[in-house]
């Protein structure tokens, strides 16, 4: 039996939207490198809706499939519907992932929600503080 | 092309060990404890293999103990010097900080039983020094347990004059040689080893059986218990085709190291120089005193398990250290006592070769190797900020 489903191989072998946006209107990482994942997202948003998405991933194959498949499916989405995504959902869309893999589509979620809130910084927009993670203490690093 | 350059982890089995076994399963599979003449024609096989076991070792056939691998010798030859050193008062044993687990576990299960236990500072050349061994010596010193050769990163620790230091200092001497036996010249005796492990997979044998050398007195205790075999010291009825294995892969091993030797290092260290043309990459372990299959790097920059899953769809199966792999959020415990920080740590690959390698498949790990691993920088957001001045280089 393999590692990966068929889906997280196609999503880390051919990765959709890798690359940088330089003129983002939210960027969000989260992890380090000192436990071997990081993830960067940059969003374009016009008018609520995410017109445009990059990622940049250091981080194993599930790392690097649940950050594809998360900008897949919150790209040309609300940012309302970007926020409800869930690790579950990017888990899901991936026809699953190891248990001890499940934290990769977590930081897929929260790079997300990280470069969200940045966009909401920005644009002095209001904003739930609670909807968002706290990766300054989250258990997964520290 | 499919490459297997992971020869470390585990070899193919060779034609000559799989011919040694198969009339174990077929005509010879008696049960050498029996007193029938079955048994007796199996037993005589079973004593025929530890004779030839100890001739490679250059040691005594009745000092040679049949055991389930590597990590079961490992833990017999330390809990045996353990138990002995207790019954006299000393309760210290040193070890180094890169050794497998089976021995650095078995020591911190030992710790809790109020062993104290020192781990040799494994920085300095990715090596140790006798003088190491020396200094660390005390007078409570039941044991001293040194690798022979390093399984992820390849220094070969300088084991003649460990062994020297050990037998000046009357201290019984382990070695974990399960990365060194079939593939360098091992003599127990000319290198003062009291204890010495090995395992067949390494060397083209048949996986689940190794061996213990115990130096003839050595007062062993049983890891199992239930039977007479081997003396009395290892539980069970003899996994003869394994063993016959063994001995056949160890014997076309010794027979052939010079020449295997040469060939294998021969094509690591056209690895190792095209490897290194990679920018900010470093080779692991001790350039000069190294396994002649081990090539190990840390790349900057980029994750081990999404290189290795990338490298498999290419054809090549290697391992490594990071985290990912290790099952932990720690990457190789090797790499870290090395001196690895974990950013650097997590980008580790190791190919590990054997004379079933062709220079060809040499030449298609390095044309996949740098491919990939740039691939991998080209989505890295680490390597950007490192190409972008925001984070140090460290490689």
């Amino acid at each position: 039996m393999a590692l990966y489903s068929e889906k997280v191989m196609d999503h880390f072998t051919n990765p959709r939207n890798v690359g940088i946006i330089e003129d983002a209107d939210g960027v969000g990482e989260v992890g380090n490198a000192k436990c071997g994942d990081i993830m960067k997202i940059y969003l374009k948003i016009e008018n609520d809706i995410i017109v445009d998405v990059k990622f940049e991933t250091f981080g194993c194959g599930s790392a690097i499939a649940s950050s594809s498949m998360a900008t897949e499916m919150i790209k040309g989405k609300s940012i309302h519907d970007a926020m409800a995504l869930t690790n579950k959902a990017v888990a899901e869309a991936l026809d699953g992932l190891p248990a001890v893999k499940m934290h990769c589509s977590v930081l897929a979620e929260e790079a997300i929600k990280n470069a969200l809130k940045d966009y909401f910084d920005r644009n002095n927009l209001p904003y739930d503080k609670k909807l968002f993670p706290d990766c300054a203490n989250c258990a997964h690093c520290h | 092309m499919q490459v297997y350059a992971d020869n470390a982890a585990t070899t193919q089995i060779s034609r000559v060990a799989l011919e040694a076994m198969m009339p174990c399963f077929e005509t010879y599979y008696g049960n050498p404890s029996s007193l029938h003449s079955i048994g007796q024609e199996a037993k005589e096989l079973l004593e025929d293999a530890r004779q030839r076991v100890a001739a490679c070792l250059g040691c005594e056939a009745r000092e040679i103990y049949f055991t389930s691998g590597g990590s079961e010798a490992d833990n017999q030859a330390i809990l045996s010097a353990a138990r002995y050193g207790a019954r006299r008062g000393k309760k210290h044993i040193i070890s180094t900080a890169f050794e497998h687990h089976a021995v650095l576990h078995t020591l911190q299960k030992l710790e809790k039983e109020g062993f104290e236990v020192t781990l040799l500072d494994v920085r300095q050349g990715h090596n140790i020094t006798a003088q190491q061994v020396h200094d660390a010596i005390r007078e409570d010193t039941c044991l001293v347990t040194c690798m022979y050769a390093n399984n992820e990163i390849g220094s070969i620790l300088p084991i003649a004059q460990i062994g020297e230091v050990c037998k000046d200092a009357g201290v019984p001497f382990h070695t974990d040689a399960v990365q060194a036996a079939g593939h360098l010249h091992i003599d127990v005796k000319a290198q003062n080893i009291d204890l010495l492990s090995l395992s067949a997979h390494k060397f083209h044998g048949p996986k689940g059986v190794g061996a213990l050398y115990a130096r003839r007195g050595f007062p062993l205790v049983n890891v199992i218990d239930g039977g007479a075999q081997e003396r009395g010291k290892r539980a069970g009825t003899e996994n003869l085709p394994a063993i016959r294995g063994m001995a056949a892969a160890l014997e076309d091993a010794c027979a052939n190291m010079e020449e295997n030797m040469g060939r294998v290092r021969a094509m690591r260290d056209k690895l190792i120089a095209g490897l290194s043309r990679i920018p900010h990459c470093d080779l692991n372990g001790d350039r000069e005193n190294r396994l002649p299959g081990n090539v190990s790097f840390c790349f900057e920059g980029i994750e081990g398990e999404s290189l290795l899953l990338l490298l498999d769809m290419k054809g090549v199966c290697a391992s490594s250290g990071s985290a990912c792999t290790s099952g932990s959020l720690d990457p190789s415990h090797v790499l870290l006592a090395i001196g690895r920080v974990h950013d650097v740590a997590h980008g580790s690959l190791r190919l590990s070769i054997s004379e079933y390698n062709t220079d060809e498949e040499m030449d298609h790990i390095l044309t996949v190797v740098p491919q990939v691993v740039q691939q991998l920088r080209n989505m890295s957001p680490v390597w950007r900020d490192l190409q972008t001045g925001k984070r140090e280089f460290i490689l």
